[in-house]
């Protein structure tokens, strides 16, 4: 029984890696670079709720309403006056920048914070939870967290396969330069998908500084399950990167359930058995970009 | 009226020179049909067209403006559109988002998924097929159709011809005289001069990124033709130049 509690928590758990994981795949589908700072935005987002509450008041739910919108703006920006300048000047220009923006924002945030652990407490909703059997019981937060999670990814999925936006989107990840010649504007198309991008993994700092706790430097740390939960699941299509975050999540729950030291190590070796076994990831699609 | 103007358009690769001094004129519904060996520059000279490739020296104007600076997605917004070598479908879309991605400019014009699906009948059962499962001849009439979804006044063709059996060939210059007859005006490079020569209105042969000849299919002889596509047989076999 307590093997189902680690793997139903886990479960829970892997919902909200995806939601880090779908902005960095996204990212890379259409600009093919790794967002080093992807991380560091989710606890920028936390601590913009943070700064929120503690000044206008009221649970930490509402600012989603506000730090979400918010980062989708910065994404816009982001892309249009650093990342497109970056992608002009060479294959690891971006992968510099992003490197460079991920310490800024870590220290900027430590001048500003501290270094102390900080997080965003729902009241009773933090604990509450529903009593499945005896032994399982299911956190509510942690539910709604990954329904939402999941609810968001489909949500994704279904504006990318249905919507024109979403198709523009996936034909520059397909051929760049083919959607140019259809008189595709990439700059707008890049900066969508990091609007997108940044809004999401806003939305999985929020959850996470809800469910734990942030510091100024745990974005790397975010950042790392990102990355690995994408190249789990494969790329190539968000239903790729939600199993990957689940299998990562899974192997994090049940590893702790063997010894509570070795959760992280336990995500790590499936991590690595995945990319030396099947570096496509598990998921990803035969021809797909996105 | 002219349409598209080129002024003395040079285009460098690094140090490798692929087109000199290159002028070219184009009316409105005309067919311009470039030959040229491999290595001839007649890709270069679309990439040029199309703002794909930037010239180091000249200019370039459509309907009397000049766009030697914009870029290709643009240039298509002004009605240029580009059918590359290669086909470069999206590989991963179906035929109809390959088609739908050509129409998001929304430009004005007759063209439309349906009109697509009658000039090329044979795409439409596989309108839910992926671009990557079709075959060439497939493919090569979806990469015209994506292009005629953004409405093109000027329809730039690179080797529609190349590596597909000549029934299917027929099939894609069938539709292409049916484009031409609706106004848009053409300008295809093709190595296969059967086809090219059939329908174009006007020829210029390129040799070593110079224009070598000019003319009507009909005032031009064959040798004429030959030795401008060859070159005298100095240059024939100089594939290799510095
Ligand atoms: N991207 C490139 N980089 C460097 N050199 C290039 C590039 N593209 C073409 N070239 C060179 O420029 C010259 C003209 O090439 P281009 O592709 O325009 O010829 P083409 O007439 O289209 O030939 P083909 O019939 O083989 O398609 C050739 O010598 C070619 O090797
Ligand atoms: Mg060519």
């Amino acid at each position: 029984m307590v093997w189902t509690n680690a793997v139903v928590q886990g479960l829970l758990l892997g919902g909200l890696y995806a939601l880090f994981s779908v902005g960095l795949s996204l990212m890379f589908g259409v600009m093919r670079f790794v967002n080093l700072a992807h991380g560091d935005f989710s606890v920028l987002a936390a601590y913009a709720a943070y700064v929120l509450v503690e000044h206008a008041g009221g649970t930490p739910l509402w600012t989603f309403a506000a730090v979400v919108p918010m980062a989708a703006v910065v994404g816009f920006f982001l892309q249009h006056f650093i990342l497109d300048r970056a992608l002009g000047a060479g294959e690891l220009s971006p992968l510099l920048v992003t490197f460079g923006l991920s310490i800024f924002i870590e220290s900027a945030l430590q001048q500003g914070f501290g270094a102390n652990n900080d997080s965003l407490f729902l009241g009773p909703l933090s604990y509450q939870s529903w009593k499945i059997t005896n032994t399982l019981y299911l956190g509510r937060l942690e539910v709604i967290v990954f329904v939402v999670a999941v609810a968001l990814i489909s949500g994704l999925q279904l504006f990318l396969s249905r919507t024109q936006p979403g198709r523009l989107l996936r034909a520059t990840a397909d051929n760049p330069r083919a959607a140019a010649l259809s008189g595709v504007n990439p700059r707008r198309v890049r900066a969508l998908a990091t609007a997108i991008a940044l809004a999401t993994v806003a939305v999985g700092g929020l959850f996470l500084a809800m469910r734990t706790s942030f510091t100024p430097t745990s974005g790397s740390n975010d950042l790392i399950f990102a990355f690995e939960a994408v190249i789990i699941g494969g790329l190539g299509s968000l239903w790729g990167t939600l199993l990957g975050g689940l299998i990562l999540g899974v192997a994090q729950t049940v590893g702790s359930q063997i010894n509570p030291a070795d959760g992280i190590l336990a995500g790590h070796l499936v991590f690595l058995a995945v990319l030396a076994y099947r570096p496509q990831g598990i998921l990803a699609a035969r021809n797909a970009a996105l | 009226m002219t349409m598209l103007r080129l002024e003395g358009v040079t285009a460098n690769y690094g140090h490798l020179r692929a087109l000199e001094e290159m002028s070219l004129s184009l009316d409105e519904g005309d067919i311009l049909a470039v030959l040229g060996a491999n290595g001839a520059g007649k890709s270069t000279l679309l990439s040029l067209i199309s703002g794909e490739l930037k010239p180091s020296n000249g200019r370039i104007f459509f309907n009397d403006v000049d766009i030697t600076h914009l870029d290709p997605f643009q240039r298509v917004r002004k009605g240029i559109a580009l059918v590359p070598e290669g086909r470069h479908l999206f590989a991963s879309l179906t035929v109809e988002e390959n088609l739908l991605v050509g129409g998001s400019t929304r430009r004005q014009g007759s063209w439309s998924l349906d009109a697509v699906y009658d000039l090329f009948p044979f795409i439409k059962e596989r309108r839910r097929s992926r671009g990557g499962q079709l075959s060439g001849g497939e493919q090569q009439a979806v990469a015209i159709g994506r292009a005629l979804m953004s409405n093109p006044a000027l329809l730039l063709l690179d080797e529609v011809s190349l590596g597909l059996a000549p029934v299917i060939v027929r099939d894609l210059y069938g539709g292409l005289r049916a484009v031409a007859n609706e106004g848009t005006t053409l300008l295809l490079v093709e190595q296969d001069l059967t086809e090219a020569l059939g329908v174009a209105s006007q020829v210029l042969c390129l040799l070593d990124g110079r224009v070598v000849l000019t003319g009507s299919p009909d005032s031009l002889s064959q040798s004429q033709m030959i030795t401008a596509y060859f070159g005298d047989g100095e240059s024939a076999h100089k594939s290799e130049r510095s």
